[in-house]
């Protein structure tokens, strides 16, 4: 049994840790969130410098050829430290795409580039208030070029290429699109979380290039991938929730005494750890279910997502509730953590809908879970 | 990462397995098939502990010489993984082996270990643990049973409660006050106590589950000039409390899992149960609810599997143990709940034993008490808050005073 991290992630857990701590990074978010610039440049390429976007590139390509789980450390680091950078839509996403199901011709053209920085991708799902499904989508394709709408696609100015999830006849396709080809053009939206951007883009008759004809089952897999990386991030951001609530709760006085010395706050902070708890142990059988290619990876995302979601919603809202007036400021950092935690809920797919999935899998399954 | 047993640990999971295999039965579906009146339980149970004792898998963490085989932690959980698998009794020895075998491996001498540990590991005699009192549960230092040294003997006078399995037991461990002058903590001294012995008397308490002295009954422990030689002293006079915290970190993880109902049973029922014509699972009110224990049950058990990873490793497990009574036994409650719900106005009806819905209610009716047994929900909380968070204590009313002035209010 051996239901850990290896010594040499952790270490590189703590390397990401540090960083982010010297680099201050809540303080950038902050800029970021009061900013018009839709990312941290400078942490970005300091991020491509230490390599985090070659993790999971194979060597051939100019990657460093390691597994998921060095992601998820990595993502568990970024979840607490709200780092604003289009790490996740680029690594989690487009690079897994191109990684699993690229053609060779499109891996050599821009793997090596998605390496070393000069290429960062994105993807484009929704199109309205109505979940996407294999059914609504109207984004189409025809002789390889691409027209439709998507919204609520993350980190588009910092971005090369989409991923973009559309229907050639019936069927569904993954394409690329590179978002400097004629025929696109980018709004931004504004979105409740001010540290991260969100855009609408208009394809009109865009060229593009075939990541994937089996499109629906391959972005269905792409989603459980990335619901196990997330939920990492989740877990950060719930861990930083309650040691900001836990360091509050000791300091603050009223009534003669540290509010921490009170049940009420008390038994929250337990709850709070209770949720995190369950919810972290649930993300090593993600972690372990993504690195090890497991057919149970669809239960162990939808598991691992659900319990990560509920966690940070959790801990942020409580944090807030923990700190009084001062977690209603904009000075204090609670409602950093408060709104990365619903835009973290939603950016694959609601609670619900993730919910939906696992009772899916556990009513097709016969047995919960293979091990022991 | 995996889940891959060492070569060494699967061959021990092996030798576990087909020794089980050639001795039990395997489980089917929730229904615990040896059930019967008290006596023939015990019977049962008694000899199912003797078999284990025999082939050396009753305490298998304990030495040889007392009925072990020095097995490492790791090894211990293996045997209780595989053996929850069967369809064995229960219950009945827990509170011994869990908590009143380590205490009288710390604190008692060798000629009593030599004595009392084996009978106790091979089921022969069966102990219990005489804490509570009506004045103290959750404040179990709060206790006034008396002890009065007399010679080398001490007399005890005061009653206890909540005694689990005192009807059956030989002996069990017990906390007195023997001077209220002192501090509440500081005037406590532990002994263990011959339940036969002259002046006890033990009166089952009816539960809310309807039973009264049945397998996992509890009952008031009258003590009445009941005398007990010093040299059961367990640890040194006013050393009270220090010997039961021992205990009680013991029972905090002998007291794990609670034990019934679980999701796998919550799933087959919903996927077999009808709900205006269709399966129960298809209903969005009912999906939700297994998502949500999924998410407890799955959480428990690979929250325990990072726990066996650090030992695995020689390392020190975290404290995110702690987390398993208070997460299992309020999951046991709803899951009892959806269950007897979800057969409408039959639910109320009670059921024979062996089917689901038996099972649900016994769920049902068995999980109040786990949410009290072995530090209640909130004891729980607070302990997470202040020991694993590291938050300050609650104040309390009753620091440095002498114990008989304390404050006090019983409601009994
Ligand atoms: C099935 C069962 C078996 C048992 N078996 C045994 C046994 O074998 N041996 C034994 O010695 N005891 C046994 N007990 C007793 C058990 O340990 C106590 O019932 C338990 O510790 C609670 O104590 P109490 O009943 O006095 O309740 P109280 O301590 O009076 O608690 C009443 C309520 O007040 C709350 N409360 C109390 N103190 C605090 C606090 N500081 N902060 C917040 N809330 C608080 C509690 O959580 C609870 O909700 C058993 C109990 C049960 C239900």
């Amino acid at each position: 049994m051996n239901l850990d991290f290896s010594d040499d992630q952790k270490f590189l857990q703590e390397e990401a840790n540090k960083f982010f701590t010297k680099e201050d990074t809540l303080k950038r978010t902050r800029a970021i969130m009061e900013s018009d610039e839709p990312y941290d440049k400078e942490l970005w390429s300091k991020v491509i410098e230490l390599g985090w976007t070659a993790i999971r590139i194979p060597e051939e390509y100019g990657g460093l050829g390691l597994s998921h789980l060095e992601l998820c450390v990595i993502a568990e680091e970024i979840g607490k430290s709200l780092a604003p950078i289009p790490f996740s839509s680029s690594v989690y996403m487009y690079t897994e795409a191109l990684i699993e199901s690229g053609n060779e011709a499109l891996k050599n053209s821009l793997l090596p580039s998605l390496a070393d920085g000069s290429a960062v991708g994105t993807f484009a799902a929704a199109e309205s208030l109505a979940p996407v499904s294999s059914e609504n989508i109207q984004t189409v394709v025809t002789n390889n070029a691409v027209s439709g709408t998507k919204i609520a696609v993350p980190d588009v100015e910092a971005a090369t290429h989409v991923m973009v999830l559309c229907k050639n006849g019936n069927n569904v396709e993954l394409r690329s699109v590179a978002l400097d080809a004629s025929g696109v053009s980018v709004t931004l939206q504004a979105n409740i979380d001010p540290s991260k951007s969100f855009y609408q883009i208009d394809f009109n008759d865009v060229e593009s290039e075939l990541i994937s004809e089996d499109g629906w089952s391959r972005w269905e897999h792409l989603l459980d991938q990335a619901a196990v990386l997330v939920a990492f991030e989740q877990v950060g951001g719930a861990q930083a929730s309650l040691d900001m609530a836990k360091a509050y709760a000791m300091e603050r006085y009223a009534f003669g005494r540290a509010i921490g010395s009170y049940q009420a706050i008390k038994h929250k902070l337990a709850d709070m750890y209770i949720s995190l708890t369950l919810a972290k142990s649930n993300c090593y059988y993600g972690a372990w279910a993504l690195s090890s290619g497991s057919s149970e990876l669809g239960l162990a995302a939808a598991t691992a997502r659900v319990a990560a979601t509920k966690a940070f919603q959790l801990c942020s809202k409580e944090n807030i509730q923990t700190h009084g007036g001062n977690g209603f400021t904009w000075e204090y950092d609670c409602h950093l953590f408060y709104k990365r935690s619903k835009v973290l809920s939603l950016n694959l797919g609601s609670e619900a809908a993730w919910k939906e999935k696992l009772v899916t899998n556990l009513d097709k399954s016969n047995s919960i879970g293979s091990n022991q | 990462m995996d889940f891959k047993d060492t070569p060494e640990q699967a061959q021990f999971r092996e030798k576990c397995r087909s020794w089980l295999e050639a001795n039990a039965e395997l489980k089917v579906g929730q229904g615990r098939t040896v059930e019967g009146n008290l006596d023939e339980y015990l019977q049962k149970a008694k000899a199912w502990q003797k078999k284990k004792y025999d082939a050396g898998w009753a305490m298998l963490h304990w030495p040889e010489e007392y009925g072990g085989i020095g097995a490492s932690p790791i090894e211990r959980i293996i045997w209780s993984q595989e053996e929850s698998k069967f369809d064995v009794p229960g219950g009945v020895f827990e509170i011994g082996l869990g908590m009143c075998g380590p205490v009288m491996m710390e604190y008692a001498t060798a000629e009593q270990k030599k004595r009392y540990l084996p009978p106790m590991a091979e089921g022969k005699e069966i102990w219990c643990q005489l804490f509570s009192e009506p004045s103290a549960g959750s404040d179990v230092a709060g206790l006034r049973s008396k002890a009065v040294q007399d010679g080398d003997e001490w007399i005890i006078n005061g009653q206890k409660v909540w005694t689990s399995g005192a009807h059956y037991s030989d002996f069990g461990i017990l906390v007195v006050r023997h001077d209220p002058e002192l501090e509440k903590h500081k005037g406590l001294t532990f002994f263990f106590v011959d339940m036969k012995s002259p002046g006890i008397e033990v009166k089952p308490i009816k539960q809310i589950t309807g039973s009264a002295g049945s397998g996992s009954g509890f009952n008031e422990v009258y003590f009445n000039d009941v005398r007990i030689p010093d040299s059961q002293r367990l640890g040194e006079i006013g050393d009270g409390w220090k010997v039961a915290i021992t205990t009680l970190m013991n029972e905090r993880l002998a007291v794990g899992d609670a034990r019934g109902s679980d999701i796998e049973d919550a799933l087959t029922w919903a996927k077999e149960q009808d709900f205006n014509g269709e399966p129960l699972i298809k209903h969005g009110g009912v999906r939700e609810k297994l998502a949500d224990w999924f998410i407890e049950a799955n959480g428990l058990k690979y929250t325990k599997f990072r726990t066996i990873s650090a030992l695995s490793r020689g390392g020190t497990p975290g404290p995110e143990a702690s987390i398993t009574k208070i997460v299992s036994a309020n999951k046991l409650q709803s899951i009892g709940n959806f269950g007897i719900d979800s057969a409408d106005m039959a639910g109320m009806l009670r059921q024979d034993s062996g089917g689901d819905l038996h099972a649900f209610q016994m769920a049902w009716l068995g999980a109040p008490g786990l949410r009290i047994a072995g530090g209640t929900d909130e004891i729980l909380r607070n302990i997470i808050a202040e020991r694993v968070l590291g938050l300050p204590q609650d104040p309390r009313a009753d620091k440095g005073l002498p114990f008989k002035d304390i404050p006090q209010g019983s409601a009994n």
